[in-house]
């Protein structure tokens, strides 16, 4: 098996997404125009970014069906395939908070750094504040200061100042807080790992190949959700977990694999 | 024992009260800068565009307008700009809207923030429904205000004698010229920006701005006496009468009352 594959498999995804949207502007594809926010399918099926249109819905707009059965697509879609694969499989920021987080670890800035604060919780306030905020102000707030925004859709028609957006969350991340964007602050992570809860992809453990050497935790982004590792045989519930398959393929032992969730188990279990 | 358990409330209370602080804190910042940043109201909008407010609440910013443009006039607006972020605009002395029969751009909005109703007549597209914004002239700086020969605005009018019609007029200056004057119509005009791209001075003498920005309003106690339908807002009218102590006396009296002034 090649070491990264999951990695270069990720990478491919997310450039690959990014260019079917640059080639749908520049050279007028029809496969996936629009951007993230929203946009169409093969010129029939409509897509849409499901927390922007809850924060519109908040805001008051009235909407066209278009957009509303795009959201009801992708929620229904990361539900079923791990809330947050979109975080590491199709968010362009996740390029930005990874190689900070590369450079951080070859940096050894782990070490020196403090405990991180555990306000993982965060982003859920942050998530419930945009709706508040959107309600009052009466346009979608986060749309508005969203650097995942900013740097797609710059990417896509013009950056601008873009870059900024992009730059900071990278600097954030490589000197104020170890996956500070992606692990504490976005409400779009927060929103998928809500919509992700019982999404079927999950990672398993097993408990009984696992050698303990924590590659894993060090190099996972939302490291509480891996609390089980050299202890149970349990898959990662938590939506938190972004599928990006990273503990997987740093584990020697083969003690970490994807598997499609099996409710009939976790019952067993409960009784 | 108790002294605890009053530690452990003590603390409880002051972690939620720092949270509700910090929320309460990255809010006024977060809602200040979002009020910043949708005060600009001078960009153009696509044709069919919602009104003010509503257009920023409903565009979800995607840009398939702008890609549904043939003629690369819509942009997406990119930080920077000063313009509400990610929301379509253009700027017609760059590229105008050539105002597309078909308006490729309206049907392309998933969200309806592009409303096809607004730019349709009995449920067909109908371009010169739209409005954009209205041109206005700069008669200091319109040459053809100054008796110079210039109609490049009024040519390139899509809705030419309509939107933009020429008034004539004799120049005095020399006694034997004509001034060819340029007139919006803002009855007509879709804002698309034409004029504004073609006009000919170094900095356009003609230019389109918002309706909303341009327009005044008369408000509703002016009627026109001579139109037959806005006479007609009068059939029920009805006199109102203000009563105060000083409707006792009849306003005459009141003037020739002297108040004892004269007295003497």
């Amino acid at each position: 098996m090649i070491k990264h594959k999951y990695m270069i498999l990720r990478r491919l995804t997310q450039i690959g997404v990014m260019l079917l949207y640059v080639g749908a502007n520049f050279w007028g594809w029809k496969v996936l125009e629009g951007n993230l926010s929203a946009s169409k399918l093969f010129e029939k099926i409509p897509l849409a970014d499901p927390y922007a249109v809850l924060q519109m819905t908040v805001a008051g707009a009235t909407l066209a069906s278009d957009v509303i059965i795009g959201a009801v697509i992708i929620t229904v879609l990361y539900a079923l395939i791990g809330g947050r694969a979109f975080c590491s499989w199709v968010c362009p920021i996740n390029m930005v908070t990874d190689a900070a987080n590369w450079l951080r670890r070859k940096l050894r800035m782990n070490q020196v750094a403090k405990k991180p604060p555990v306000y993982r919780n965060a982003r859920y306030w942050v998530l419930g504040l945009s709706l508040i905020l959107s309600y009052l102000l009466g346009v979608a707030a986060f749309e508005f200061v969203s650097p995942i925004s900013m740097l797609h859709r710059g990417i896509v028609f013009g950056l601008g100042f873009g870059w900024a957006a992009a730059l900071s969350v990278f600097l954030f991340d490589l000197f104020i807080l170890k996956n500070g964007w992606c692990g504490y602050v976005c409400p779009l992570g927060g929103f998928y790992s809500t919509i992700g809860r019982f999404s079927l992809i999950r990672v398993t453990h097993d408990a009984e190949k696992c050698t303990e050497c924590m590659h894993c935790k060090e190099v996972c982004p939302e490291h509480q959700v891996l609390f089980m590792i050299g202890k149970e045989s349990i898959p990662v519930l938590s939506g938190e977990c972004t599928n990006c398959a990273r503990c997987i393929e740093v584990c020697n032992d083969d003690a970490l694999n994807f598997h499609i969730r099996s409710f009939a188990q976790q019952v067993k279990k409960e009784k | 024992m108790k002294n605890d358990a009053g530690n452990d409330r003590r603390k409880f209370l002051l972690t939620m009260a720092r949270d509700v602080g910090l929320l309460a804190f990255g809010g006024f910042i977060w809602s200040a800068y979002v009020d910043e940043a949708v005060a600009n109201k001078l960009a153009l909008r696509p044709p069919g565009a919602l009104k003010g407010k509503d257009f920023l609440k409903t565009c979800i910013k995607c840009g398939m307008c702008v890609e549904a443009c043939p003629y690369d006039t819509l942009k997406l607006a990119s930080p920077g700009e000063n313009i509400p972020i990610g929301t379509p605009y253009f700027e017609p002395r760059d590229v105008p809207c050539y105002m597309c029969t078909d308006i490729p751009c309206v049907p392309a909005c998933p969200t309806g923030a592009l409303d096809v109703e607004s730019v349709s007549t009995d449920g067909k597209l109908d371009i010169n429904k739209a409005d954009m914004g209205v041109a206005i002239v700069d008669e200091k700086n319109c040459i053809a205000f100054w008796g110079i020969q210039c109609d490049a605005c009024y040519r390139a009018c899509p809705v030419m004698d309509k939107a933009l019609y020429l008034e004539y007029d004799k120049n005095d200056r020399t006694g034997k010229h004509a001034y060819l004057k340029p007139i919006v119509d803002p009855d007509y005009c879709t804002g698309c920006g034409m004029c504004e791209h073609a006009c000919v001075t170094k900095k356009p003498a003609i230019i389109v701005r918002p309706r909303e920005l341009v327009m005044g309003e008369v408000g509703t106690h002016y009627v026109k006496g001579w139109d037959k339908k806005d006479e007609k807002r009068l059939e029920n009218a009805h006199e109102i009468h203000t009563v105060t102590p000083r409707s006792e006396k009849k306003a005459v009296d009141t003037l020739n009352d002297m108040g004892g002034l004269l007295d003497d």
